[in-house]
């Protein structure tokens, strides 16, 4: 992980890093935005998601089909993602082709039009991604927990947002989001690949230093208070499977304890990547693993962790066998979370975790599309630093640690425990 | 500073490895300088057109079952060694092929070469762990018979070919993954899995010579001389009219749909002006005309394109889209009304030419990864396109005119002879 980085702000806010790799003739290029669906309220839920799928609908200067078009033309990929903290768009060109995307974005960072007419044929587009979300068992289970988990925090709702507010949101609605969280001031542009700094470094200025400053947008501020209790949800749906989800409030990125979680998970669950591109490995040796699938009380186990502003959910799903019950899980879980509470793992549970981390980071290394990625991720909730001395903190975490941190979150009162109840398929498969 | 070698990054004779062993074994080789990992892909000419009716799904099975133990290593001690160092591995069975994937650390290579040649040659099969692995092939099976996408999917594949193979899912159903035997998997793998048909590639920081002296070390001894080939492919009827069907899976929200029929196979002649048409049919930009209608225009779905598979026989090319089940009729209907202009009228002059810079320009970009080198290379060999053909392939992209399109399109796409195939949340309305 070289830290070979160019870091700076514009007169406008607008902060930029650089990254030089001379290995493939491309360009990955990436526009943050500090907004999510962390940022919005009862009655506009989804708005930061739609207004992401509004940016591809056209400014003057770039009208609506042309962007889509000249990207793929010049042999270019593109995309945008919105998350509960950030939404983001990419441009991954040939290195000669880059131009385009410079001047595609910093075009609509100001100038989108927010059409009346796009707004309505894309609600009902928006409208129909989340009916395809809804299909899926873990979606809905996931959508419920969420809301068992945030009384107050907005991480309360689902990114694509409520089926209500899906109905009801109007253009005015989610173009004063736009004109809100859309600035210089709360953006970061991120490029890494065949370049010189000095030269991306001037185009940038002539192009993005020209969008007018803005102050930074305030965002929404409410801390979830500590969950006393568990909390328990049972869904019921289609189909022959049940699903077990157990989550428990976690530390955010930024938390000193974070690390040692990501260790915990690992022994637990198996590492998982924060790579975007790249994918993670296999987790058949991790604890939950032999515990619920060897057993034989369960056909899969996952485990996820994700790097947040505020903190979230570290999250266990397994799919139930299909002669097991929900119980049967949730009775071995509770007796391999009271071992990581007992005993603190050994130091060669620790070293193989680290080994792992630096086979996820070479993976990831392979894309200069992901490189340009974690330049910017790691943006919206620390800094580049993060991202540099995270192998090293990771290599510095101690079994009292992991034991520690198991202690304070690994608790049933922490816990929120999530059950999807097949009610059998009724179809008939003539 | 700037990267000038553009064509340094494309993969050709003078900077790709192949060489047969004398088992039959194929090794392709690619250094890639600037990466610390290593990556192994591959594949045997093994696969679900070996299997009977009743047992289908065997041959995905034997796939499946070669990490669940072998005569050197047993589970636990198996994973515990790929994972320890970050490594990965994973086999799939198809219909004409079964793949591997690994990759590993620099450092670790030759342990993940190991393994996969204990996986490949002398898998254990205990039966504890098979019993294990087929509750989870049959909990998957039950999660298939909810998934909207994958049940219009292979309702599409039983409705366009019809006493071929290609009518089967190679993962097998309930019933015939119930009927194999631990001793029908041993069977299996004995008859079929050899060095004959075996391609391997490896890319990444390896030198080539060591990669071919690591592969030889292990996979040389290997032979299996009575390896069948696979059977030949029946001739594929097409469709005398269009043929539908809808699938009810209650309590769903949304549907999903399939219209298309067969393509050609990746070794026809007219497979690339057909893969050039189907980009502007349903790819280019924001998939194609087909989403430029049904999902910009019509607001009707968040996606809906179209794809050509144009594997070793003549694979779907299809129209796929996710829609509200009111909204099936409407789709089914602007997609109909959009193969009928496709193979009508020839393509704008700058529809033709945005797709032949697309197809040339994003060569690089998919070869960026070890992976998609491996991909690529396997291509090669898959379909003996020759060690030159990515150099060739901006030429051949350029050569497509504006007729080889329509006339692939009309060979191919008759709109008057196209399988539709939807499920979704069960409905009183008429089927579409």
């Amino acid at each position: 992980m070289s830290s070979d980085i160019t870091k700076l702000q514009l007169d406008n806010g607008l902060t930029v890093l650089l990254k030089e790799i001379h290995t493939a003739p491309l360009i990955s290029h990436w526009l943050w935005y500090r907004v999510g669906s962390r940022d919005e309220v009862p009655g506009l839920t989804g708005t930061s998601h739609w207004v992401e799928h509004m940016q591809f609908k056209g400014t003057p200067q770039f009208p609506a089909g042309d962007l889509d078009k000249a990207i793929s033309r010049d042999g270019g990929i593109w995309n945008a993602m919105t998350y509960i903290d950030w939404t983001t768009y990419f441009e991954t060109m040939p290195a000669p082709k880059i131009d385009l995307a410079l001047r595609l974005e910093a075009d609509r960072m100001h100038n989108s039009v927010f059409d009346p007419q796009e707004v309505a044929s894309e609600r009902t587009v928006i409208i129909s991604e989340r009916q395809g979300n809804e299909n899926s068992p873990l979606f809905r289970l996931d959508e419920e927990i969420q809301a068992a988990a945030f009384r107050v925090h907005p991480y309360h709702h689902e990114v694509i947002g409520d089926m209500a507010d899906l109905e009801t949101i109007q253009r005015d609605d989610l173009y004063s989001h736009y004109r809100r969280f859309y600035n210089p001031a709360n953006a970061v542009l991120t490029l890494a690949g065949d370049f010189d700094s000095a030269d991306m470094l001037a185009r940038i200025r002539d192009l993005f230093g020209a969008v007018p400053a803005a102050d930074t947008p305030a965002r929404l501020s409410r801390p979830e208070p500590p969950q006393k209790g568990q909390r328990r949800i049972v869904l019921e749906g289609p189909g022959e499977t049940t699903f077990v989800k157990a989550c428990y409030h976690a530390p955010r990125a930024v938390d000193a304890d974070f690390l040692p979680f990501s260790v915990l998970e690992s022994l637990l669950t198996g590492p998982s990547s924060l790579n975007l591109f790249g994918g993670g490995i296999s987790n058949k040796t991790s604890r939950l693993y032999r515990a619920l699938v060897e057993a034989e009380l369960a056909v899969s186990v996952g485990g996820s962790l994700q790097a947040t502003i505020d903190p979230f959910l570290f999250s266990v799903t397994a799919t139930v066998h299909p002669e097991r019950d929900a119980e049967d899980i949730i009775s071995v879980l509770d007796a391999e979370i009271e071992r990581a509470l007992q005993e603190p793992p050994t130091n060669g549970e620790l070293a193989r975790a680290v080994k792992q981390a630096r086979a996820l980071f070479a993976y990831g290394s392979e894309s200069i599309t992901n490189q340009a990625f974690w330049l910017g991720f790691v943006e919206m909730f620390a800094d580049y630093e993060w991202f540099l001395n995270y192998l090293d903190r990771l290599a510095a975490v101690t079994p009292e640690d992991v034991q520690r941190v198991a202690q304070t979150y690994l608790v049933p009162q922490n816990r929120v425990l999530g059950i999807y109840l097949p009610t059998g398929s009724q179809e008939d498969h003539s | 500073m700037a990267f000038n070698h553009t064509t340094a990054s494309i993969p050709g004779p003078d900077d790709i490895t192949r060489l047969e062993l004398d088992n039959g074994l194929v090794i392709l080789a690619r250094r890639n300088p600037n990466s610390p990992s290593v990556t192994m892909r591959g594949f045997l000419h093994v696969g679900g057109l070996f299997d009977q009716d009743e047992k289908l799904g065997l041959s995905d099975f034997v796939a499946a079952s070669l990490m669940r133990g072998t005569h050197q290593r047993d589970f636990q001690r198996l994973h515990d060694d790929l994972e320890s160092v970050g490594a990965g591995m994973g086999f799939s069975g198809a219909t004409h092929t079964t793949g591997f994937s690994a990759r590993s650390l620099a450092e670790d290579a030759e342990l993940l070469l190991a393994i996969l040649a204990e996986c490949l040659r002398s898998p254990s099969f205990p039966p504890d762990q098979i019993e294990r692995l087929r509750a989870q092939i049959l909990t998957g099976l039950s999660l298939r018979a909810q998934n909207t996408g994958e049940m219009a999917a292979l309702t599409f594949d039983q409705l366009v070919y019809p006493n071929h193979p290609y009518s089967r899912p190679e993962e097998g159903h309930p019933e015939t993954i119930q009927a194999i035997k631990n001793s029908d998997l041993k069977a299996f793998h004995q008859r079929h899995y050899g060095p004959r048909s075996m391609v391997i590639a490896v890319v990444g920081s390896l030198e080539p010579p060591r990669a071919v002296d690591m592969v030889r070390r292990v996979f040389e001894d290997w032979e299996n001389p009575e390896q069948p080939s696979l059977p030949d492919l029946p001739n594929w009827e097409p469709l005398a009219e269009t043929v539908s069907q809808r699938l009810d899976i209650p309590g769903k929200s949304q549907s999903d749909l399939v219209v298309g029929t067969a393509g050609p196979a990746r070794r026809e002649p007219d497979f690339i002006p057909a893969s050039v048409g189907n980009n502007i049919l349903g790819q280019f930009g924001l998939m194609g005309r087909i989403g430029e209608v049904v999902r910009e225009q019509a607001g009707l779905a968040y996606y809906a394109y179209s794809s050509i598979s144009g594997g070793l026989g003549p694979g779907p090319w299809s129209v796929r889209a996710g829609v509200n089940p009111d909204n099936e009729e409407k789709a089914v209907e602007l997609i109909h009304r959009e193969l009928e202009r496709f193979s009508d009228e020839l393509v704008h002059p700058d529809e033709l030419s945005d797709t032949q810079s697309n197809f040339i320009g994003r060569l690089p970009l998919s070869l960026e990864s070890n992976a998609g080198v491996a991909g690529a290379l396997l291509n090669l060999e898959r379909y003996q396109l020759g060690l030159d053909y990515y150099r060739r392939y901006p030429g051949m992209i350029k050569a497509v005119t504006r007729e080889d399109v329509l006339q692939a399109a009309r060979q191919y796409l008759r709109p008057d002879r196209m399988a539709v195939a939807v499920a979704g949340p069960a409905r009183t309305q008429a089927v579409p």
